[in-house]
Protein backbone atom coordinates (compact mmCIF):
# COMPACT_ATOMS: atom_id res chain seq x y z
CA UNK A 1 0.00 0.00 0.00
CA UNK A 2 1.41 3.41 -0.94
CA UNK A 3 1.72 6.25 1.59
CA UNK A 4 -1.04 8.13 -0.20
CA UNK A 5 -3.39 5.18 -0.08
CA UNK A 6 -2.54 4.61 3.57
CA UNK A 7 -3.33 8.25 4.38
CA UNK A 8 -6.66 7.93 2.60
CA UNK A 9 -7.55 4.75 4.44
CA UNK A 10 -6.50 6.07 7.83
CA UNK A 11 -8.13 9.45 7.64
CA UNK A 12 -11.41 8.72 5.91
CA UNK A 13 -13.57 7.24 8.56
CA UNK A 14 -17.05 5.88 8.91
CA UNK A 15 -19.14 8.61 7.20
CA UNK A 16 -20.43 7.33 3.92
CA UNK A 17 -20.14 9.22 0.66
CA UNK A 18 -23.53 9.64 -0.86
CA UNK A 19 -22.83 12.33 -3.41
CA UNK A 20 -25.85 14.16 -2.00
CA UNK A 21 -24.46 15.12 1.37
CA UNK A 22 -25.94 18.63 1.25
CA UNK A 23 -29.50 17.25 1.27
CA UNK A 24 -28.57 14.83 4.05
CA UNK A 25 -27.36 17.59 6.36
CA UNK A 26 -29.92 20.26 5.46
CA UNK A 27 -32.04 19.52 8.59
CA UNK A 28 -28.98 20.11 10.80
CA UNK A 29 -28.18 23.28 8.85
CA UNK A 30 -31.70 24.69 9.27
CA UNK A 31 -31.74 23.71 12.95
CA UNK A 32 -28.50 25.64 13.51
CA UNK A 33 -29.95 28.67 11.71
CA UNK A 34 -33.14 28.37 13.79
CA UNK A 35 -31.12 28.24 17.02
CA UNK A 36 -29.21 31.37 15.96
CA UNK A 37 -32.47 33.14 15.08
CA UNK A 38 -34.09 32.16 18.37
CA UNK A 39 -31.07 33.41 20.30
CA UNK A 40 -31.37 36.82 18.65
CA UNK A 41 -35.13 36.90 19.30
CA UNK A 42 -34.61 36.09 22.99
CA UNK A 43 -31.87 38.70 23.30
CA UNK A 44 -34.51 41.37 22.60
CA UNK A 45 -36.94 40.05 25.23
CA UNK A 46 -36.92 41.68 28.65
CA UNK A 47 -35.06 38.90 30.45
CA UNK A 48 -32.56 39.39 33.25
CA UNK A 49 -28.91 39.09 32.22
CA UNK A 50 -28.42 35.88 34.21
CA UNK A 51 -31.53 34.21 32.76
CA UNK A 52 -30.57 35.27 29.26
CA UNK A 53 -27.00 34.02 29.77
CA UNK A 54 -28.20 30.59 30.94
CA UNK A 55 -30.68 30.24 28.06
CA UNK A 56 -28.20 31.44 25.42
CA UNK A 57 -25.43 29.17 26.69
CA UNK A 58 -27.78 26.17 26.75
CA UNK A 59 -28.80 26.90 23.15
CA UNK A 60 -25.17 27.42 22.10
CA UNK A 61 -24.26 24.03 23.65
CA UNK A 62 -27.11 22.38 21.70
CA UNK A 63 -25.90 24.01 18.47
CA UNK A 64 -22.30 23.02 19.17
CA UNK A 65 -23.36 19.44 19.92
CA UNK A 66 -25.19 19.25 16.58
CA UNK A 67 -22.16 20.63 14.75
CA UNK A 68 -19.76 18.22 16.47
CA UNK A 69 -21.94 15.14 16.09
CA UNK A 70 -23.10 15.66 12.49
CA UNK A 71 -20.91 18.22 10.67
CA UNK A 72 -17.75 16.87 12.28
CA UNK A 73 -19.10 13.29 12.10
CA UNK A 74 -18.27 12.44 15.71
CA UNK A 75 -21.55 10.49 15.89
CA UNK A 76 -20.18 8.15 13.22
CA UNK A 77 -16.69 7.80 14.69
CA UNK A 78 -15.51 5.10 17.07
CA UNK A 79 -17.16 5.49 20.52
CA UNK A 80 -13.70 5.50 22.11
CA UNK A 81 -12.89 8.76 20.31
CA UNK A 82 -16.01 10.41 21.71
CA UNK A 83 -15.35 9.03 25.18
CA UNK A 84 -11.74 10.17 25.20
CA UNK A 85 -12.40 13.67 23.87
CA UNK A 86 -15.67 15.04 25.17
CA UNK A 87 -15.60 14.14 28.92
CA UNK A 88 -11.97 15.33 29.15
CA UNK A 89 -12.82 18.65 27.51
CA UNK A 90 -15.83 19.23 29.74
CA UNK A 91 -13.75 18.32 32.81
CA UNK A 92 -10.99 20.79 31.87
CA UNK A 93 -13.52 23.58 31.24
CA UNK A 94 -15.23 22.93 34.60
CA UNK A 95 -11.91 22.89 36.43
CA UNK A 96 -10.91 26.12 34.72
CA UNK A 97 -14.16 27.67 35.84
CA UNK A 98 -13.44 26.57 39.41
CA UNK A 99 -9.91 27.97 39.37
CA UNK A 100 -10.88 31.35 37.90
CA UNK A 101 -12.57 32.38 41.12
CA UNK A 102 -9.16 32.28 42.81
CA UNK A 103 -8.10 35.20 40.65
CA UNK A 104 -10.60 37.38 42.55
CA UNK A 105 -9.08 36.38 45.90
CA UNK A 106 -5.63 37.26 44.56
CA UNK A 107 -6.92 40.70 43.56
CA UNK A 108 -7.24 41.47 47.25
CA UNK A 109 -3.86 39.92 48.02
CA UNK A 110 -5.49 37.37 50.27
CA UNK A 111 -4.69 34.08 48.60
CA UNK A 112 -5.77 32.04 51.61
CA UNK A 113 -8.83 34.06 52.53
CA UNK A 114 -12.20 32.37 52.67
CA UNK B 1 -6.58 17.32 14.27
CA UNK B 2 -8.94 16.30 17.06
CA UNK B 3 -6.27 17.00 19.68
CA UNK B 4 -5.63 20.42 18.14
CA UNK B 5 -9.37 21.15 18.13
CA UNK B 6 -9.70 20.15 21.78
CA UNK B 7 -6.75 22.33 22.81
CA UNK B 8 -8.18 25.23 20.80
CA UNK B 9 -11.61 24.69 22.37
CA UNK B 10 -10.04 24.95 25.82
CA UNK B 11 -8.21 28.14 24.76
CA UNK B 12 -11.46 29.75 23.61
CA UNK B 13 -13.20 28.42 26.73
CA UNK B 14 -10.59 30.13 28.92
CA UNK B 15 -10.98 33.41 27.02
CA UNK B 16 -14.78 33.34 27.30
CA UNK B 17 -14.65 32.47 31.00
CA UNK B 18 -12.18 35.29 31.67
CA UNK B 19 -14.54 37.61 29.80
CA UNK B 20 -17.47 36.37 31.90
CA UNK B 21 -15.67 37.00 35.17
CA UNK B 22 -14.42 40.43 34.10
CA UNK B 23 -17.90 41.38 33.00
CA UNK B 24 -19.53 40.11 36.18
CA UNK B 25 -17.00 42.04 38.27
CA UNK B 26 -17.61 45.29 36.39
CA UNK B 27 -20.36 47.70 37.41
CA UNK B 28 -20.37 49.72 34.19
CA UNK B 29 -20.01 47.18 31.41
CA UNK B 30 -21.17 48.83 28.17
CA UNK B 31 -24.08 47.47 26.13
CA UNK B 32 -23.52 49.40 22.91
CA UNK B 33 -24.67 47.05 20.14
CA UNK B 34 -27.63 48.38 18.14
CA UNK B 35 -29.68 46.24 15.76
CA UNK B 36 -28.29 48.26 12.88
CA UNK B 37 -25.49 47.94 12.01
CA UNK B 38 -24.00 45.50 14.54
CA UNK B 39 -26.63 42.82 15.18
CA UNK B 40 -27.76 42.79 11.54
CA UNK B 41 -24.12 42.30 10.57
CA UNK B 42 -23.83 39.45 13.11
CA UNK B 43 -26.95 37.79 11.64
CA UNK B 44 -25.44 37.91 8.14
CA UNK B 45 -22.06 36.69 9.44
CA UNK B 46 -23.69 33.76 11.24
CA UNK B 47 -25.66 32.80 8.15
CA UNK B 48 -22.50 32.99 6.02
CA UNK B 49 -20.42 30.87 8.42
CA UNK B 50 -23.05 28.15 8.93
CA UNK B 51 -23.59 28.01 5.16
CA UNK B 52 -19.83 27.67 4.65
CA UNK B 53 -19.91 24.58 6.90
CA UNK B 54 -22.52 23.07 4.59
CA UNK B 55 -20.39 23.75 1.48
CA UNK B 56 -17.40 22.27 3.30
CA UNK B 57 -19.40 19.08 3.87
CA UNK B 58 -20.05 19.02 0.11
CA UNK B 59 -16.33 19.44 -0.60
CA UNK B 60 -15.39 16.55 1.70
CA UNK B 61 -18.05 14.31 0.22
CA UNK B 62 -17.05 15.10 -3.37
CA UNK B 63 -13.36 14.58 -2.52
CA UNK B 64 -14.13 11.16 -1.05
CA UNK B 65 -15.94 10.24 -4.25
CA UNK B 66 -12.92 11.41 -6.23
CA UNK B 67 -14.92 14.11 -8.03
CA UNK B 68 -12.22 16.79 -8.21
CA UNK B 69 -14.29 19.32 -10.16
CA UNK B 70 -17.16 19.20 -7.68
CA UNK B 71 -14.80 19.24 -4.71
CA UNK B 72 -13.10 22.31 -6.19
CA UNK B 73 -16.40 24.12 -6.61
CA UNK B 74 -17.40 23.40 -3.04
CA UNK B 75 -13.96 24.32 -1.71
CA UNK B 76 -14.05 27.65 -3.53
CA UNK B 77 -17.57 28.30 -2.26
CA UNK B 78 -16.27 27.75 1.27
CA UNK B 79 -13.24 29.96 0.64
CA UNK B 80 -15.50 32.72 -0.73
CA UNK B 81 -17.87 32.50 2.25
CA UNK B 82 -14.93 32.47 4.69
CA UNK B 83 -13.42 35.55 3.02
CA UNK B 84 -16.85 37.24 3.07
CA UNK B 85 -17.15 36.51 6.79
CA UNK B 86 -13.69 37.99 7.42
CA UNK B 87 -14.60 41.08 5.38
CA UNK B 88 -17.83 41.61 7.32
CA UNK B 89 -15.96 41.12 10.58
CA UNK B 90 -13.33 43.69 9.65
CA UNK B 91 -16.11 46.12 8.65
CA UNK B 92 -17.64 45.56 12.10
CA UNK B 93 -14.32 46.30 13.78
CA UNK B 94 -13.80 49.47 11.74
CA UNK B 95 -17.27 50.69 12.72
CA UNK B 96 -16.46 50.26 16.42
CA UNK B 97 -13.02 51.83 16.02
CA UNK B 98 -14.69 54.85 14.37
CA UNK B 99 -16.97 55.10 17.40
CA UNK B 100 -13.89 55.41 19.61
CA UNK B 101 -13.49 51.84 20.88
CA UNK B 102 -9.86 50.92 21.57
CA UNK B 103 -8.38 47.92 23.43
CA UNK B 104 -8.16 49.92 26.67
CA UNK B 105 -10.57 52.75 26.12
CA UNK B 106 -14.15 53.31 24.97
CA UNK B 107 -16.66 56.13 25.30
CA UNK B 108 -19.26 54.12 27.23
CA UNK B 109 -17.89 52.41 30.34
CA UNK B 110 -15.47 49.75 31.52
CA UNK B 111 -12.22 50.10 29.55
CA UNK B 112 -11.87 46.30 29.51
CA UNK B 113 -14.79 46.06 27.08
CA UNK B 114 -12.53 46.84 24.10
CA UNK B 115 -9.78 44.51 25.34
CA UNK B 116 -12.09 41.51 25.66
CA UNK B 117 -14.05 42.31 22.49
CA UNK B 118 -11.00 42.71 20.26
CA UNK B 119 -9.08 39.79 21.76
CA UNK B 120 -11.88 37.21 21.55
CA UNK B 121 -13.34 38.25 18.20
CA UNK B 122 -9.79 38.84 16.93
CA UNK B 123 -8.72 35.32 17.90
CA UNK B 124 -11.75 33.96 16.06
CA UNK B 125 -11.09 36.17 13.03
CA UNK B 126 -7.49 34.91 12.99
CA UNK B 127 -8.82 31.35 12.90
CA UNK B 128 -11.10 32.19 9.97
CA UNK B 129 -8.28 33.85 8.00
CA UNK B 130 -5.94 30.90 8.71
CA UNK B 131 -8.75 28.56 7.65
CA UNK B 132 -9.23 30.39 4.34
CA UNK B 133 -5.49 30.19 3.66
CA UNK B 134 -5.46 26.49 4.60
CA UNK B 135 -8.41 25.82 2.29
CA UNK B 136 -6.60 27.48 -0.64
CA UNK B 137 -3.49 25.39 0.05
CA UNK B 138 -5.55 22.21 0.33
CA UNK B 139 -7.48 23.00 -2.87
CA UNK B 140 -4.22 23.52 -4.76
CA UNK B 141 -2.68 20.31 -3.43
CA UNK B 142 -5.82 18.26 -3.94
CA UNK B 143 -6.40 19.36 -7.54
CA UNK B 144 -2.71 18.73 -8.36
CA UNK B 145 -2.84 15.29 -6.77
CA UNK B 146 -0.25 15.94 -4.06
CA UNK B 147 -2.89 15.94 -1.29
CA UNK B 148 -5.69 13.46 -0.70
CA UNK B 149 -9.36 13.47 0.25
CA UNK B 150 -8.17 12.77 3.80
CA UNK B 151 -6.48 16.17 3.86
CA UNK B 152 -9.69 17.83 2.68
CA UNK B 153 -11.59 16.05 5.45
CA UNK B 154 -9.10 17.11 8.13
CA UNK B 155 -9.32 20.75 7.00
CA UNK B 156 -13.10 20.37 7.08
CA UNK B 157 -12.93 19.39 10.74
CA UNK B 158 -11.02 22.60 11.47
CA UNK B 159 -13.51 24.67 9.48
CA UNK B 160 -16.51 23.25 11.36
CA UNK B 161 -14.71 23.98 14.62
CA UNK B 162 -14.37 27.65 13.61
CA UNK B 163 -18.13 27.64 13.00
CA UNK B 164 -18.71 26.02 16.40
CA UNK B 165 -16.70 28.67 18.25
CA UNK B 166 -18.76 31.41 16.61
CA UNK B 167 -21.88 29.84 18.16
CA UNK B 168 -20.47 30.76 21.58
CA UNK B 169 -18.96 34.12 20.60
CA UNK B 170 -22.27 35.52 19.29
CA UNK B 171 -24.37 35.06 22.46
CA UNK B 172 -21.66 35.90 24.98
CA UNK B 173 -19.99 38.84 23.26
CA UNK B 174 -22.76 40.36 21.13
CA UNK B 175 -26.20 39.32 22.35
CA UNK B 176 -25.49 40.03 26.03
CA UNK B 177 -24.35 43.54 25.08
CA UNK B 178 -27.36 44.65 23.05
CA UNK B 179 -28.55 48.22 23.50
CA UNK B 180 -32.19 48.12 24.69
Amino acid sequence: MTDKAATDKASITAPSTSGNVIAKYLPVYFTLLAIAGLEIFLAYRNLSTLTLLVILLAMAICGAALAVMYFMHLAEERPSLFLSLIPATIFVLFMMNAIWTDSFRLLHMKPFAH
Amino acid sequence: MWLFIISDAVTFGACLMAYGYLRAASTDWPTPFKFYPTILNVIIMTFVLITSSLTMLGAVDAAKLGDKAKASRFLWSTIFLGALFAGLHIREWLGLINEGVRPFHNPWGSPLFGATFFSITGLHLLHVICGVIALIVIWRGYTRGTLTAGHVETTGLYWHFVDLVWMFVVPTIYLLSIQH
